[in-house]
């Protein structure tokens, strides 16, 4: 990334190929393709009212930095089972949690990577077993039925289908739906707008905090305040004072 | 070998909450100090509003020193100890000042004769039989000049409820006298904490808004709080909150006397034939660096303090510095914080800006402000109701047993009621107790090879008793105030790494008891100071740091009085 760009927003290479924005990043990353196999995909640029993101067709397929196609169409089911969306307002799938959960695996949560390996794999031969097809392709119903099983850990053939990997899977499937959007989830603030909570903000005012106030959403990452940018050439002057 | 430096006064190791604060008494008195950090300067772009960063990834991220040495625990010896969870320390200047929650209290009166007022009051046979407990050498009007000190030049808001033996009524009924009044008022309150404050009035108590090294209006050249409720392992990108950071630190450093060095890493005290320091060895980079000085303040986290000692072993000291007494590591305790309840309310609270350090207090039911004739305990736990709230925190909350913890009725529950929760916070008496210390961990080493520091602690009867008491005062007060649920935790057990952590170089006048003196200095080693929570022998029922800061003024104030005999 070009961190002498100024205006990263309406960065567009030659020949239509975007510069990839961090904005982008957050909110564009899921185009078309791989649609059956991908979490929280669909073309989003092509629903963005904003007329400078347009033009910026990324040419990029959904792409997962460790999780395998399969491993996603897995975790994607488990997580839309978890938070699902079939009462017709978003959950996890919308949220695009398993893209938080998939980035976090390479970095800060790589110590779980191995158990959602033996986990997704066990996932999808128990499914094969007791309904004869992938976990993502079962019904809700029989989906269900396997995940409240695991809840009891009781699985025999497959013990690590048991109740700490459901509580991982679900941590994360939390964090990636109700975390900053920088982080790959929540994304178009799914998460944030199902239990009302309004957005980071820099400040709130003694009126922002009384019974019945009803906050209009900030609608903002915590890193699109200049503030808090981790960008060294970007940040505002005295960014990186001492205090003294 | 290590190389030598030019010799100093004093050195300070780990200009955090303690150390932030020695400095600056020891250069208004026209003292060098050097100031080695383990860390680095933290800025506002190091303190976004991210709880991913903060909460959950255990921020923050750059303290490969603290994050390699994370204490292994275990309830008793029983059990193998193992390590987890995240670290309680932090290394930049500034420490856990940076990230904590600010709460700034001063300690009771009662807690520094606990054994006194008990045996005066109901007897001697009240103070829990397997106890190591004593009188602080100390007592509350001893502090108060440093209480006062700290809270001026820090900066703390809060209201007091005894200003020179006339009661306030907005701060605490029960607190000791204090000098004059805090520097600015409390926080503000909310609709939550308004409505809490109506509920706890009905039950006949005080409730007050607590008070927190956090500006309420500007102060200094800081502005007032902006209340966007990420302090909770958050710094400040506003500086509102009084970290040494900000306040004592830079401060000091006008003066020209102090020389801050960052990424220290202290690896052992060194001393003479006499017993007495002679200075500091740390690593910088690949070097190794010998820093001599006349006198050393010994300034990192409890559980480090206890460390560096039992690893600056030496001919004179061949069990660690100081340590020639056995006690280095003893009357070890971490604060009883735990048990909360939890509370459903019907409506939302409006506490996604709010601050932990934000809320309403009850003293009614901590340390001895009521009749414990006919209880089974002594002391008690501050009762505190606040108002920190994030999403990520949120949507995981308690269901309360009514609805399942994942699928389509989970989600319809949380999207209700994600703003409709409270968690109490009950900070407990704790005492220290024979089996619970601190020693060095036999098996587990940091990456330089050196081994960390083992927890070997359970909680005792007294703090759980204090636990299941204060949980159904909470619950009094949350029904009071039209808590529809309610859930009481465990009462707790082992006490693992807390950023509450105390003793392992207890303060008193009995050195074979005691590691330092009743100014902080050891008993075997009279030119080493030690500074933070290490010293105290008690826990009192609220926040370490406001008091360990006190302590460490007063420390700092007695070597620049006493320098010549001190350092002869």
């Amino acid at each position: 990334m070009n961190n002498k760009n100024k205006n990263p927003e309406h960065a567009i290479g030659s020949k239509g190929e975007a510069v990839l924005s961090r904005r982008n990043l957050l909110k564009g990353v899921g185009l078309s393709g791989a649609a059956l196999m991908t979490a929280g995909s669909g073309s989003i640029i092509a629903q963005s009212s904003d007329p400078a993101a347009s033009p910026a067709r990324i040419r990029v397929l959904e792409a997962f930095e460790t999780l395998t196609a399969a491993e996603s169409a897995a975790l994607d089911a488990f997580a839309s089972r978890i938070l699902p969306s079939d009462d017709g307002t978003p959950g996890a799938h919308e949220a695009r949690a398993v893209h938080f959960i998939d980035r976090g695996l390479t970095g800060a949560m790589a110590a779980s990577r191995e158990q959602y390996a033996e986990g997704l794999v066990a996932l999808d031969e128990h499914a094969m077993q007791v309904g004869g097809s992938a976990f993502y392709q079962l019904s809700a119903s029989e989906q269900d039925a396997i995940i409240e099983a695991m809840t009891q850990s009781a699985i025999p053939d497959f013990p690590m289908l048991n109740a700490g990997f459901f509580n991982l899977v679900r941590n994360h499937t939390i964090e990636g739906t109700f975390s900053d959007p920088y982080y790959g989830g929540n994304r178009d603030f799914i998460g944030w707008d199902l239990i009302g909570y309004p957005g980071v903000r820099v400040m709130s005012t003694p009126e922002d905090v009384r019974l019945g106030k009803d906050l209009a959403p900030s609608r903002q990452s915590a890193y699109d305040m200049p503030t808090h940018t981790k960008d060294p050439v970007a940040a505002p002057a005295g960014g990186v004072s001492h205090g003294h | 070998m290590a190389t030598e430096l030019p010799r100093t006064d004093v050195v300070v190791i780990g200009l955090g909450a303690v150390g932030g604060v020695a400095v600056l008494p020891l250069v208004n008195a026209g003292l060098n100090v050097i100031g080695l950090e383990a860390g680095g300067w933290m800025t506002a772009r190091d303190f976004a509003p991210d709880e991913i960063r903060n909460n959950i990834r255990d921020w923050p991220q750059a303290v490969p020193k603290a994050k390699n040495e994370i204490p292994t625990s275990r309830a008793n010896i029983n059990f193998e100890a193992v390590q987890g969870g995240g670290h309680p320390m932090m290394n930049g200047v500034g420490g856990t000042s940076l990230h904590y929650w600010a709460q700034s209290w001063r300690l009771n009166p009662w807690d520094f004769k606990t054994v006194s007022e008990t045996t005066k009051r109901y007897g001697a046979h009240r103070i829990p039989a397997d106890s190591t407990v004593e009188d602080w050498p100390i007592t509350y009007d001893d502090l108060e000049p440093f209480y006062d000190r700290v809270e001026y030049a820090l900066g703390v808001s809060g209201y007091a409820g005894n200003v020179n033996g006339t009661l306030q009524p907005n701060g605490s009924q029960f607190e000791g006298p204090r000098s004059r009044p805090y520097p600015m008022p409390g926080l503000r309150s909310s609709g939550f904490t308004d409505m809490m404050s109506d509920a706890a009035r009905q039950l006949g108590w005080n409730p007050f808004q607590g008070p927190a090294a956090i500006n309420s209006e500007i102060y200094g050249n800081r502005p007032g709080c902006f209340y966007h409720g990420f302090c909770d392992r958050g710094g400040c990108h506003a500086t509102a909150k009084s970290s040494t950071a900000v306040t004592t630190i830079p401060e000091a450093m006008k003066s020209g006397l102090l020389k801050v060095v960052t990424h220290a890493r202290v690896l052992k005290i060194v001393n003479d034939a006499d017993g007495r320091v002679t200075g500091v060895e740390y690593l910088s980079g690949n070097q190794v660096l010998f820093q001599p000085a006349d006198a050393v303040l010994l300034a990192s986290h409890t559980y480090e303090n206890a460390r560096l000692l039992l690893l600056s072993k030496s001919r004179e000291f061949p069990d660690g510095l100081a340590n020639n007494s056995g006690q280095v590591g003893q009357h070890y305790l971490s604060h009883h914080q735990g048990a909360p309840v939890l509370a459903l309310f019907p409506k939302n609270l409006n506490n996604w800006y709010g601050l932990p350090a934000q809320g309403v207090a009850i003293d009614e039911w901590a340390d001895d402000n009521f009749d414990h004739s006919d209880l089974d305990f002594i002391g008690g736990g501050n009762l505190w109701a606040h108002t920190d709230r994030k999403p990520i925190s949120a949507a995981k909350m308690s269901t309360f047993d009514l609805v399942p913890t994942w699928g389509a009725k989970w989600k319809a529950f949380i999207s209700e009621n994600a703003d409709r929760t409270n968690t109490s916070y009950i900070q407990k008496t704790t005492l220290p107790y024979r089996g619970n210390y601190l020693d060095l961990d036999p098996q587990v080493k940091d990456k330089l090879g050196f081994p960390v520091i083992r927890i070997t602690a359970e909680l005792r009867d007294n703090e759980k008793r204090i636990a299941a008491f204060t949980q159904e005062r909470m619950e009094e007060w949350y029904r009071a105030a039209g808590a529809v649920q309610i859930v009481r935790t465990g009462l707790g057990t082992a006490m693992g790494p807390s950023t509450h952590a105390y003793g392992g170089t207890r303060m008193g006048d009995d050195p074979s008891t005691n590691v330092t003196d009743r100014f902080g200095f050891a008993h075997e080693s009279p030119n080493l100071g030690v500074l933070g929570a290490s010293v105290m022998g008690t826990s009192g029922a609220r926040n370490p740091t406001l008091t360990a800061q006190a302590l460490a003024w007063r420390t700092a104030e007695h070597l620049a009085n006493n320098w010549d005999t001190i350092t002869r």
